[in-house]
């Protein structure tokens, strides 16, 4: 049985957190809410109530004017692209015990909430004063965020405060900013397979870095080979020339066709005549001779390297 | 070398050579001919370089051809047993000091290059980061790192990596390496040391016990997972000649713990464009062509700062011809990277008779280095983390002797 609105006043009041309240009639939405206190000297706040692909939820309480990102938030919970829904309704009912319309901060002082992650907007800290519901859509409170902490602190909860409409890289370098947010301890139904790899052992480590693409990737392997120190690497490396075949054959065609351009030429048609096949075989094979070996030499240094690097990584046959 | 020179050799100031130092008497050239005395070792005559053309089959490098490899010890030896069929491996190595590698650093590369190919005989490259860790203060990781990016440099000299083996010693030092490195240190004495290195009593121990890390790679049995049926396997050692004094500690050593003494072949030292008063100096930009110079850099510093012994107005070039006694780098610089014999003697005599001017020979000088340059560029962009690697993994190699 969750808290009732007055018990909530009440334990306001005795946490001496001083707020106003005004009642109205039922209001689902933040533009209904704004008719009765929109001119009531304090800011409109949204409150969302979201969950994720592992059964967690999470409020993130806004002012009203915040442009929040559910893809944005998503990654920086380290959630990936597509992993923050609205919650279902029944979930508000369930865990939060409020109705349709009512998503506040202060649903946390249930028991049933005690697993909701809560992101507070920094834009509340700017305000005099914020607006929320108290458990109950005809009420609107409003105080300020130093009331709004008090309260929260003695739920247990730690608040902290978030710039909601940053939008900060997240890769490989740069983990997830808002991972800490992730509520722990939760119960977490088993899920479908997401993005993130799981930290399988070593050789699951392989298989994934090899079925991600053809070996441009480089994956730290984990210590089962020595000597290799590898650089994790993202993406294609535009100046790296894999053993390509055709590539190194079209390099040596140039190189002779432009001696073998050079060397022909009307006068030395007039000075061989006959013979100019002869003079010109020569020039080229003293010429081309140590040019051709080089690049042959930087082709089979790079084939050995891929075939290296494709045995450090073999799996070997599972009996 | 000059009269003058020899009345200078009876002065207090000697020329100064040795791994951490070469400089010449005031003002100087290098006395090779001195060196090679004071350093026991034998001149590499015309009779060695035909020798190689026969055993090879092909044109003798440049490098032989001019006297830039000029001096070996027991290169005859070698040449003996390959004859005979008992094929040598070679060795060779850097210190990695600086990420700046110039013209000077590849040459004993550029060799070792020719040697490979030319004899088919497998190489083992050590990167002495621990050297210069102690020497050059630098902290372990810069040390390891100056290693790997030194590889890339000394990989794109063209070498192949299925007879190539490159180590550092920070990764490599244990095992059958540190069993010779103890048999070898048991074999020299503080005061042999001090004698060859002239350490003092202020250098720290890690100094005074580094020589047999450079001195082991001369034995085979130091690369167990290469030459571990080979025991007898002889060594050839292509380096500048600053190095003798290592390699004199090992053939000292060498016979009293049962192994071969390795050959050396060694060079001059590629002179600074400023002119031949010593060695050209990472930690200055103008005394050297670096490998990451562009063609605008070379053709300034060429032009800039090349010592020449052009006249000093077209006239009396034109009258007097260039002064080719003293160190005219152009023409020094063109005799180690010209290949074309016949044309470097007619630039010779073009420019001594006052015919070429100083500004031509520099523009071939220029198109010949940037050339170079622009070659060694391309080859070191097909390097990759994953090549170096590869070419510093403790692996067989099956084919080395193909």
């Amino acid at each position: 049985m969750g808290s009732s609105k007055d018990q909530l006043l009440v334990r306001l009041k005795e946490l001496q957190i001083d707020f106003s309240q005004y009642e109205h009639p039922v209001v689902l939405t933040v533009e209904a809410q704004a008719k009765y206190v929109g001119n009531k000297g304090g800011a409109l706040s949204k409150n969302l109530f979201l969950k994720d692909k592992k059964h967690r939820y999470y409020i993130v309480s806004a002012l009203a004017d915040t442009k929040v990102d559910l893809k944005v938030l998503s990654q920086r919970l380290g959630l990936g692209k597509g992993g923050l829904r609205m919650a279902p309704e029944q979930a508000l009912g369930e865990i939060l015990q409020v109705p349709l319309g009512c998503v506040t901060p202060f649903a946390l002082v249930n028991e049933s909430a005690r697993h909701v992650s809560l992101l507070l907007d920094q834009g509340i800290k700017t305000q005099e004063r914020c607006f929320f519901h108290p458990l109950s859509n005809d009420i609107s409170i409003s105080l300020d965020a130093h009331g709004l902490d008090k309260f929260l602190k003695s739920t247990g909860r730690d608040p902290s405060y978030v710039d909601l409409e940053a939008n900060p890289p997240v890769g490989k370098d740069q983990p997830p900013d808002l991972a800490a947010f992730i509520p722990s301890g939760s119960t977490v139904l088993p899920d479908l397979p997401d993005e993130a790899p799981a930290s399988q052992d070593s050789t699951g480590n392989h298989v994934s870095a090899g079925t991600k693409s053809a070996a441009v990737i480089a994956v730290k392997p984990s210590g089962n080979v020595q000597n290799v120190k590898e650089k994790p690497v993202n993406g294609a490396r535009p100046s790296i020339p894999s053993a390509n075949a055709g590539k190194f054959v079209e390099e040596l065609l140039d190189k002779t066709s432009t001696l073998l351009l050079s060397e022909i030429s009307e006068d030395s048609i007039k000075q061989h005549g006959g013979q100019l096949g002869t003079e010109v075989v020569n020039n080229i094979q003293k010429c081309l001779r140590e040019d051709l070996k080089n690049l042959a030499t930087i082709f089979k240094n790079t084939a050995y390297t891929e075939g290296f690097y494709a045995g450090i990584h073999y799996q070997p046959k599972r009996l | 070398m000059e009269k003058k020179e020899d009345q200078q050799l009876q002065q207090e100031e000697e020329q100064v050579v040795n791994p951490w130092e070469v400089s010449a008497k005031d003002g100087g050239k290098i006395d090779y001919d001195k060196l090679i005395d004071k350093f026991g070792c034998q001149r590499l005559d015309q009779s060695f370089v035909d020798r190689v053309q026969r055993l090879t089959s092909r044109p003798p490098h440049v490098f032989l051809r001019r006297g830039v490899f000029f001096a070996h010890r027991d290169l005859n030896e070698i040449l003996d047993a390959y004859e005979r069929g008992d094929k040598f491996y070679l060795y060779t190595g850097r210190g990695p000091s600086s990420e700046a590698l110039h013209l000077g650093h590849l040459i004993p590369f550029m060799f070792t290059k020719y040697l490979q190919d030319a004899f088919k005989v497998p190489l083992v490259i050590q990167l002495t980061d621990d050297e210069k860790c102690m020497w050059k203060n630098l902290s372990v990781e810069e040390s390891q790192r100056l290693a790997r990016e030194n590889a890339k440099d000394i990989i794109a000299c063209g070498f192949d990596i299925s007879k190539t083996f490159i180590f550092s010693d920070f990764d490599y030092v244990g095992g059958a390496f540190y069993k010779n490195m103890v048999k070898v240190a048991k074999c020299v004495t503080y005061n042999k040391v001090v004698g060859i290195f002239g350490f003092t009593g202020e250098d720290h121990i890690g100094k005074v016990s580094f020589p047999p890390v450079q001195a082991v790679p001369s034995f085979p049995s130091s690369f167990p997972h290469l030459f571990s049926s080979k025991d007898d396997l002889r060594c050839l050692i292509p380096c500048a000649i600053d190095q003798d004094p290592y390699f004199r500690m090992t053939r000292d050593v060498a016979p009293r713990i049962g192994y071969h003494k390795p050959a050396l072949i060694e060079s001059l030292f590629f002179p600074a464009l400023q002119g031949e008063t010593g060695k050209m100096s990472a930690s200055d930009p103008n005394s050297a062509i670096y490998v990451t110079d562009s063609a605008k850099d070379i053709k300034f510093k060429v032009n800039k700062h090349a010592f020449t012994g052009g006249q000093e107005s077209i006239e009396k070039h034109r009258q007097y011809g260039a002064n080719l006694e003293v160190v005219d780098i152009p023409i020094k610089y063109l005799n180690f990277f010209l290949e074309d014999d016949a044309e470097l003697e007619h630039i010779k005599k073009e420019y001594g008779a006052g015919r070429m001017l100083t500004g031509e020979v520099k523009k071939r000088l220029i198109e010949v280095l940037t050339e170079l340059v622009e070659r060694h560029r391309r080859a070191r962009a097909a390097v990759t983390d994953e090549m170096v690697d590869a070419f510093m993994a403790v692996r067989p190699l099956p084919n080395m002797f193909d």
